[in-house]
């Protein structure tokens, strides 16, 4: 319904055909046109957007839904994907905490005398993340794992004048490649192990490492789910003066295995979308960065402080940001500004809700329910563990058909099946990356089991 | 009475989740693991009841503002209003429920989604492609420039230097460093438009880009944008937009016809994506066809009636973040293009006429640095109260929290002393923006007459202002405090 | 205005000569212009600093800065104390917050350094 002076109302704008007139009339202009004299006409647009017409609700939530219902999520196939993003329970106090409003549509506690929710809420998330990890300070989040791993890569260079890193095959080539992207025109070279039997070679590692190295960078679990041997690689790299930057793409792990800190890692990056957060097809996820005490001045990312108000009574700010982007500018440690912090609150919600005795319960059923899976899947004529190392929750198998054929036969039974390898990793054509997590149930796993042994019968 | 941390409130043996029940064979987990890996120490993790939950979060929520309560003026941020049938979109099974590892064929409904907002974010920008993958403006800035970076170098170019005006966001110079390259800063004239002659000056073959806002960040639209478009291209370089400031002239003018080869959009500013505190966004990177084959791959294709992913792309950057992008927002700003359709160019007019409006009613009591038409913020000065009160901009700020709105930007941009710089957005009432301009005139004349108050201020929020200079000097950034014991 | 014993930099350092050797420190300019000082980050013993070049930074709640070499030399002594308590950079920038001792490489660059009455219609020009 158009109004005489062509103004559509619509429900996110208030204005009306009357209120248009009186504002123009106090900011002194004769209609809505003026306001854009002074834009040249050669670049005005002479035609409307064109674009779909407006939708009122019923219409927009109809076709949302047609998208939707168009996808395999996980409540309707049963899933055992894992590699980078992982389908875990999330209580319902999660959501309904974080998605209420004042954390939703509020911004960055710049004014924090008034966020002070978000800012305590932030500290909070911190000093679990450092508890998680064993670190001794976490930042307030970064854009996911991989990045955060770019730019652990970078503040290593920075705290050591070194311009190399060195790690391996193991690590999520997703994660690599964003090495690569973050590191190339820093000046940093990459050098990149191969994998061994699935983990990270040590020797080749301890050969690879010189005075040049800023860091050794290893990821546990790895892509193969396979757990590292973070002291040797820790020693491998603190006796060349280089630093140890520990990945971590599954941070539910940590509820049952050593943490990073505990190996002597100096940096820590890490994805913390299995935290409470959902896999909404690869982001928004949670960044997830830690590091030694003494690093902190050049960590990337906002950090909270505690502190105290006039009377004294205790507060938290946004503390040392003159190392961000808005004051050093080019000398900014990074150029990273809006972060995840919603994610972040949901994952502290989630620690929370599980606390100690919670998360070791989730890890270890973790970890039975994917060795359970693993001796099953095994037990099948064909099918063996491609590697010897230890796994927490997801593994690798050979299959005696090809994996991608194997997915196709099990997604006309209602299952996701693990990841093929073969377009990652070349010399693993029959490599299959199943994982299991606590959302997996017996029931679902003797089914999923039973489908697999049947579609290798065929 | 001071608001415990959730650690203070931890009591051992509290749980909030129950655990899942053992329904596999409960081997030792020594024999699964292997000893050497297992966690000694378990973390200090809160130990509270479900309730205990509730109330915490619950009670650090009601000491936050958010749009949704109140006002947010602040320049460059553009805070308008989150729709809710966005969250409703966005928390649909299908799209919260779907791992990025599923195949093509398996998640044709979010692929559609993608290529569909992709056409319709070309439309608005007046571009050919856009890119996902960045996970905030910034992250676009970066992406931006290394596909700046990698085009040039295809060409067998080596051009080590980017151009900033003296009046753009830190991001910009920061995130032109992490690219390798060097920064030069070109001054704006007295009408706050780039300075020609000094952009001409230094504009030559060793420039790759110039980064440009627009409107700039003082609300002002670049009136010889196509004279500057013409320096740039003139000497080989490529036109960058920052767009964060794109909600000024949606459907009005479009970048890629104002002659920019690359913008970033910030969709949690200009479409509506919530804030959530901080984050998260997303930078979309939008491009010409020149430098199409430098997008970060896998790209959204479609052929037929099918959508893939394609990610034989050997010109591509690579990856700047894991996975296909903030997907969940872009569910959120997709929706919100089809809540508007063509009608998204009365989201600028009204966002432009809320800022004329509102500086109207506030130029008679404060400084005016660049007295033009302002697009969707504009950017006064407390030079004044400064100069006559000894106020400095800073306390406005902090007083203004007092009469319920949050503060505008202060301090930014740079070259102007004092800044206050004020953007209504367009789904801000009449109401809303006299009742605001009431309590900025209030305040200015409070420092006249009252002002210790201002100086102190707030005096009304949860806590009074906090000392920033201890946090930085005594760095507390965890809670080693210990929780309590017993009940 | 500023005190004759000694010369400064453009960078609003000073830099008090003790034979080969130089003290350096910021001027109280510098202090009350970052206002509260947080943290300051200075070169190691026996480090080489270049004239003109970045050899530490220091830090405010609303700034951040580089420090630049007034002149080329070896460190030789260096103020823990300011490490330590940043504030005393705002209290007595001229005297105990002194930050480094440089053993001059090129003494000719001495030369180079303002004097008091320069440095102080430096500063006049600056708040103009």
């Amino acid at each position: 319904m158009k109004s005489a002076s062509g103004w559509h109302p619509h429900r996110y704008l208030p204005h009306t055909g009357a209120e248009i007139k009186e504002m123009l009339r106090v900011a002194g202009v004769t209609s809505m046109e003026d306001l854009f004299a002074e834009i040249p006409a050669a670049v005005r647009m002479k035609r409307p957007l064109e674009l779909p017409p407006a939708l009122p609700e019923g219409e927009l939530l109809a076709h949302l839904r047609r998208l939707a219902d168009r996808n395999a999520h996980a409540d309707r196939m049963v899933g055992f994907l894992g590699a980078g993003a992982y389908d875990h329970e999330i209580p319902s106090v999660v959501w309904r905490l974080a998605g209420r409003a004042e954390f939703v549509t509020a911004y960055t506690p710049y004014q924090a005398e008034v966020m002070q929710g978000e800012l305590q809420a932030a500290y909070e998330y911190q000093t679990m993340l450092c508890e998680l990890t064993g670190m001794e300070v976490a930042n307030a989040s970064m854009y996911d794992g991989a990045s955060a791993l770019g730019e652990a890569a970078v503040m290593a260079r920075d705290l050591t004048g070194r311009n190399r890193v060195v790690t391996s095959s193991a690590v999520h080539p997703h994660y690599r490649e964003v090495l690569h992207t973050y590191t190339r025109h820093q000046g940093i070279e990459v050098f990149e192990a191969a994998h061994r039997d699935g983990v990270t070679p040590v020797g080749d590692i301890r050969a690879a490492v010189g005075p040049e190295t800023a860091a050794v960078i290893v990821q546990s679990p790895n892509v193969f789910g396979c757990i590292e041997q973070g002291s040797a690689l820790a020693q491998a790299a603190h006796e060349a003066g280089a630093l140890l930057i520990y990945a971590v793409a599954e941070p539910i792990s940590l509820g049952l295995l050593r943490p990073p800190g505990d190996y002597g890692a100096d940096i820590v990056a890490g994805e913390g979308q299995p935290l409470g957060n959902h896999l909404n097809y690869g982001g928004p996820y949670l960044g997830m960065l830690a590091a030694r005490r003494e690093f902190v001045r050049r960590m990337p990312g906002r950090l909270v402080g505690l502190t105290t108000d006039s009377r004294g009574r205790r507060g938290f700010v946004l503390t040392i940001q003159t190392r961000e982007q808005h004051i050093r500018r080019e000398k900014a440690t990074s150029n990273i500004c809006t972060n995840e912090a919603l994610n972040a609150l949901a994952a502290a919600v989630y620690m929370a809700a599980l606390g100690p005795t919670g998360i070791r319960r989730v890890a270890e059923v973790n970890a039975r329910r994917a060795h359970y899976t693993l001796e099953q899947l095994t037990a099948l004529p064909g099918i063996s563990r491609a590697f010897a190392a230890p796994v927490f929750n997801e593994f690798v198998v050979r299959t005696p058909l090809p994996p991608e054929q194997l997915n196709a036969r099990l997604s006309e039974r209602g299952f996701l099946g693990g990841l093929a390898l073969g377009a990652w990793y070349p010399e693993l054509p029959d490599g299959w990356l199943v994982c299991v997590t606590e959302a997996r149930t017996r029931g679902q796993i003797d089914a999923f089991v039973e489908a697999v042994k049947e579609a290798i019968a065929r | 009475m001071t608001m415990p941390v959730i650690f203070e409130r931890s009591v051992p043996g509290r749980i909030a989740s129950a655990p899942p029940a053992p329904d596999v064979p409960e081997a030792p987990i020594e024999t699964i693991v292997g000893a050497e890996h297992l966690r000694s120490t378990p973390p200090a993790l809160p130990e509270v009841s479900e309730l205990d939950l509730v109330r915490h979060y619950t009670r650090l929520s009601h000491r936050n503002y958010s749009v949704d309560a109140g006002f947010y003026p602040l320049g460059s941020c553009t805070m308008k209003y989150n729709p809710k049938v966005n969250e409703d979109a966005a928390g649909l099974a299908g799209f919260v429920r779907l791992h990025p590892h599923t195949p093509a064929p398996l998640a044709q409904g979010a692929l559609e989604l993608l290529w569909r907002l992709e056409q319709m974010l070309c439309e608005v920008a007046g571009m050919d492609r856009v890119t996902f993958q960045p996970a905030a403006g910034a992250h676009g800035e970066m992406t931006a420039l290394m596909m700046i970076r990698a085009y040039l170098e295809d060409r067998g170019e080596r051009r080590t230097r980017v151009i900033v005006p003296d009046s753009a966001h830190g991001t910009n110079p920061a995130s032109a460093a992490m690219c390798g390259f060097e920064v030069t800063t070109v001054s704006s004239d007295a009408r706050g438009n780039i300075d020609h002659a000094a952009l001409r000056r230094t504009a030559d073959g060793s420039v790759a880009a110039l980064m440009l806002t627009n409107p700039n960040t003082l609300g002002l639209f670049e009136e010889g944008i196509q004279e500057v478009a013409e320096i740039v291209h003139g000497c080989g370089a490529l036109m960058y937009l920052d767009g964060a400031n794109f909600n000024a002239m949606l459907g009005i003018t479009r970048p890629g016809d104002q002659g920019f080869d690359v913008m970033h959009m910030n969709v949690h500013k200009t479409f509506g994506t919530p804030h959530g505190g901080g984050g998260p966004g997303a930078g979309p990177v939008a491009v010409k066809r020149l430098l199409e084959p430098y997008m970060p791959a896998p790209t959204v294709e479609r052929a037929g009636d099918r959508f893939l992913l394609d990610g034989d792309r050997p010109k591509s950057i690579g990856r700047v973040r894991a996975f296909n992008g903030n997907f969940g927002i872009f569910v959120r700003t997709y929706a919100y293009l089809l809540a508007y359709g063509p009608l998204l160019r009365q989201v600028s007019e009204a966002a432009v006429l809320n800022a004329n409006y509102l500086l109207a009613l506030l130029r008679p009591h404060f400084d005016l640095p660049y007295d033009r038409r302002c697009m969707h913020e504009f950017v006064l000065s407390g030079r004044r109260q400064k100069e006559q009160y000894g106020i400095r901009t800073l306390e406005i700020a902090k007083r203004l929290l007092d009469y319920g709105f949050h503060a505008p930007t202060v301090y930014f941009p740079l070259i102007v002393s004092e800044a206050i710089m004020i953007e209504p957005t367009e789904t801000e009432s009449r109401q809303t923006l006299d009742e605001f301009a009431d309590a900025m005139i209030r305040v200015a004349g409070e420092c006249a007459t009252d002002p210790e108050t201002v100086r102190n201020a707030p005096h009304s929020t949860v806590v009074t202002r906090l000392d920033e200079v201890a946090a930085a000097r005594k760095l507390n950034l965890r809670w080693t405090g210990g929780g309590r014991r017993g009940s | 205005m500023f005190p004759t014993d000694r010369r400064y930099t453009r960078d609003h350092e000073w830099a008090q000569r003790e034979n080969g050797r130089v003290r350096i420190g910021i001027t109280s300019f510098a202090a009350e212009r970052l206002s509260d000082i947080v943290f300051v980050e200075l070169p190691k013993m026996g480090a080489e600093v270049r004239a003109g070049a970045a050899f530490g930074a220091i830090e405010s709640v609303k700034a951040a800065s580089d420090l630049y070499a007034p002149v080329s030399g070896s460190v030789v002594e260096v103020n823990q104390a300011v490490v330590d308590g940043p504030e005393a950079l705002n209290q007595d920038p001229h005297g105990s917050a002194w930050m480094v001792v440089i053993e001059m490489s090129s003494p000719a660059e001495w030369d180079q350094l303002l004097d008091s009455e320069a440095y102080a219609a430096l500063v006049g020009a600056e708040q103009a």
